[in-house]
């Protein structure tokens, strides 16, 4: 079941193409990684999810439905240009922007308190955005964006600003979002989160719509029959055939070796095992997202 | 509809509890008010300030000595010599006049003064009065004409104005009360459209630069954003405009009593009682209020609030299109300039041409054409101009304010997401024809 379908989306402007053709579908209840460099196209296809902007060509389904005034109640959007009014309070500033995503007064205070208390925040209520710390203002900035509970919800790079331990904060709400039932859509530049959090991911570059699928599978298409293996004992390398040598270390007399090896996998693991060393571990190593990003962006270069 | 209204309460309610607002708002009336009780003072304490002046006259052919009157604040001293090393030695003398020696009544009369100071304009004429009036009567005796005949001769000529309307019944009008409460209404819409229009470019530009635009145009129209904005910060305008009027009015009544005591105590009410000519002043104040009560005076109101409104959102609307399409008010000036001038423009006419004729060619142009007519036609109003023209002005504003409003939402809705750099008129133009 897909909350979002991108259906042949493509945005010009007067002299660049901003999306170009670009279909993809957003299963509900994930957590999704909108990726690409920079300039690749992501702020538009955003903006158009939000209606700040229409496709020139395609269009967006929301639960099936044509993306309607109706469906902004449903959507949370985190920019990554962040913003609130400095000189006006986190309460008031809080109310307004739930008002204006269709909460009652009554329901938003409830909601603001909770989410200020889970935040440490209480205190700040009366306080003005400028008087608070750049972190401060950044949580503050993410309570926008879910206070209405809506179903799906766009984080436009939430880490920046943050400190480990916020970070950390901010990513274990995201899961938790998403385990109450919300759909995320996580644009960012850090792949490490993106492994971490991750269920399926999309990847554009100059408009286009690169890769889609599941982190596991995005991360296979790419593997280049790399594995690594640990091992104790003494093992001259070149006895075995068909190994490509990437690298090599050793720490406290156990080896580390990660290779390419073209043939059959198994016969691989064979040739380790007639050795006359203990093999720790034997594993095949896939490409990072940071490695996939890279490659894919690259060859289209 | 509801998000405007949200965003409207929003501009509303930050704008209303800032300090500067409050301070403002409190504050003005007492200036205005502190003005009004000054210009009271200055003119009861007449010449405040100013000390009288010594001035020597030395009169060889004998004509003005004894009929010289001294001026107020100005005393002359007759002397038969005077040296001029004097002048300079004694400071409790301020001047010298010398009459010509070889001096014949026919001639023409030149004075020359002599001092170490320059004399003041009041000085100078209150000098050319004393020795005219006697160069007059010796004049007059010359030619055999009395004094008696002479004001005998004067005529005094004042026209009272009554107005006609369909019904031939008529009503006393003023022209200066008039010219004043057309041209006071005037400038405070001139003024309103310009702060508040202002207001309006700044809150746009804050909202730009906060990156919060974003957030905001992700759950709010840009249209509606523009609009909250700009009827927000109206009725933000129209608060003000309340409370000062209710605070100047109180305070103004609290000094002309004040001040209304100390007239009656001083002495010169007598005098002025028995001098015909203010009496004839009373008269003419009585007169003027009744003019004044005689205006159609809720109809002007009516109007005033019609077009202070209307020109307001008139230009608040380009003012928003303005803000939107720059990054910084440093950037505004190019784009303030088409904007400002047409409002100079009908501001200035106004106080010259349209007051002197105020129905005439010009004056019910400027009053149709929507961008002068708030200010053109406020001057006029007080003048009754003829009710088409009246109706014409407001349908022409009110079509100009929605095709204004369409077209500034359509800078506006593109404008707010762009960044960097400062657009050409050219590309506001494209803008207006982008599809979303």
């Amino acid at each position: 079941m897909s909350i979002l379908q991108i259906q042949n989306v493509s945005k010009f402007y007067a002299n660049h193409t901003a999306l170009n053709n670009v279909s993809f579908d957003v299963p509900k209840g994930k957590i999704f990684g909108l990726l690409g460099p920079n300039g690749a196209g992501k702020t538009s296809l955003i903006r158009i999810i939000n209606q700040i902007t229409a496709p020139d060509e395609g269009q967006v389904l929301f639960n099936g439905e044509v993306l309607n005034n109706e469906h902004i109640k449903n959507i949370g959007y985190l920019p990554e240009e962040r913003g609130l009014y400095k000189k006006m309070n986190v309460f008031d500033q809080l109310i307004y922007f739930a008002r204006l995503r269709g909460l009652n007064k009554h329901e938003a205070k409830i909601t603001i308190d909770m989410w200020l208390e889970k935040f440490e925040a209480s205190t700040w209520k009366k306080k003005k955005i400028e008087e608070l710390s750049k972190g401060m203002q950044q949580k503050i900035q993410f309570i926008v964006t879910v206070l209405h509970k809506p179903d799906f919800i766009i984080l436009d790079e939430p880490f920046t600003g943050f400190d480990p331990k916020n970070t950390q904060l901010i990513k274990d709400e995201i899961v938790n979002l998403k385990n109450n039932g919300a759909t995320i859509m996580l644009s960012t530049h850090r792949m490490e989160s993106v492994e971490a959090i991750c269920d399926e991911v999309v990847l554009i570059n100059k408009a286009k719509l690169v890769t889609q699928g599941t982190v596991g599978s995005v991360r296979n298409s790419l593997k280049d029959n790399s594995f690594e293996i640990q091992y104790q004992g003494s093992l001259n390398l070149e006895n075995i055939t068909g190994l490509q040598i990437k690298d090599k270390t050793e720490k406290e007399g156990i080896h580390q070796v990660t290779f390419k090896y073209a043939g059959d996998p198994k016969l691989g693991l064979q040739q380790f095992s007639n050795q006359d060393i203990e093999i720790k571990s034997y594993r095949e190593v896939l490409p990072s997202m940071q490695e996939v990003f890279l490659t894919l962006t690259e060859s289209h270069e | 509809m509801n998000n405007i209204w949200i965003v409207t309460s929003r501009e509303y309610s930050s704008r209303v509890k800032k300090k500067s607002f409050i301070l403002m708002t409190l504050l003005a009336p007492l200036l205005i008010a502190a003005f009004y009780g000054a210009i009271i003072w200055m003119s009861i304490n007449d010449n405040v300030g100013s000390s009288t002046k010594n001035i020597v006259v030395v009169d060889p052919v004998n004509v003005f000595t004894g009929k010289l009157k001294n001026p107020d604040k100005i005393n002359f001293i007759l002397k038969p010599t005077f040296n001029i090393k004097e002048l300079v030695q004694d400071e409790s003398i301020d001047g010298f006049i010398e009459i010509p020696q070889r001096y014949k009544l026919a001639d023409e009369f030149q004075l020359k003064y002599q001092s170490m100071k320059s004399l003041s304009v009041s000085d100078n004429d209150k000098i050319k009065d004393a020795f005219g009036s006697i160069l007059r009567e010796e004049k007059l005796k010359s030619l055999g004409i009395t004094q008696a005949a002479i004001d005998s001769l004067r005529v005094n000529v004042s026209i009272s104005e009554f107005k006609i309307d369909d019904e031939g019944n008529s009503k006393s009008s003023n022209l200066g009360i008039n010219t004043a409460l057309g041209m006071g209404l005037a400038v405070m819409i001139y003024f309103f459209i310009f702060l508040y229009g202002v207001q309006v470019m700044r809150g746009v530009i804050e909202e730009k630069t906060n990156r919060i635009i974003e957030l905001i145009v992700s759950t709010v129209k840009p249209f509606q954003l523009m609009m909250g904005k700009v009827i927000g910060i109206a009725a933000v305008g129209l608060t003000q405009l309340g409370i000062w009027m209710i605070l100047t009015s109180i305070l103004m009544t609290i000094i002309s009593v004040v001040f209304g005591l100390n007239v009656a105590d001083a002495p010169q009410v007598s005098e002025m009682a028995s001098n015909p000519a203010l009496k004839n002043m009373d008269n003419n104040v009585a007169q003027a209020l009744t003019s004044f009560y005689n205006l159609p005076l809720l109809k002007i109101f009516g109007t005033f609030v019609f077009y202070f409104i209307g020109g307001y959102l008139l230009y608040g609307a380009l003012f928003a299109a303005i803000g939107s399409a720059v990054d910084s008010e440093t950037d505004t000036q190019q784009f303030m300039m088409p904007i400002t001038l047409p409002l100079v423009f009908s501001f200035v006419i106004s106080f010259s041409v349209v007051v002197n004729d105020p129905n005439g060619v010009l004056a019910t142009w400027l009053s149709i054409i929507p961008f002068s007519s708030p200010i053109v036609m406020m001057v006029r109003t007080p003048f009754e101009p003829e009710l088409w023209q009246v109706i014409t002005s407001m349908l022409v504003l009110l079509a100009t304010i929605i095709g204004i409003i369409w077209l500034a939402g359509k800078i506006y809705r593109t404008g707010i997401l762009m960044y960097g750099k400062k657009p050409t008129y050219k590309e506001l133009a494209k803008w207006l024809f982008y599809k979303n």
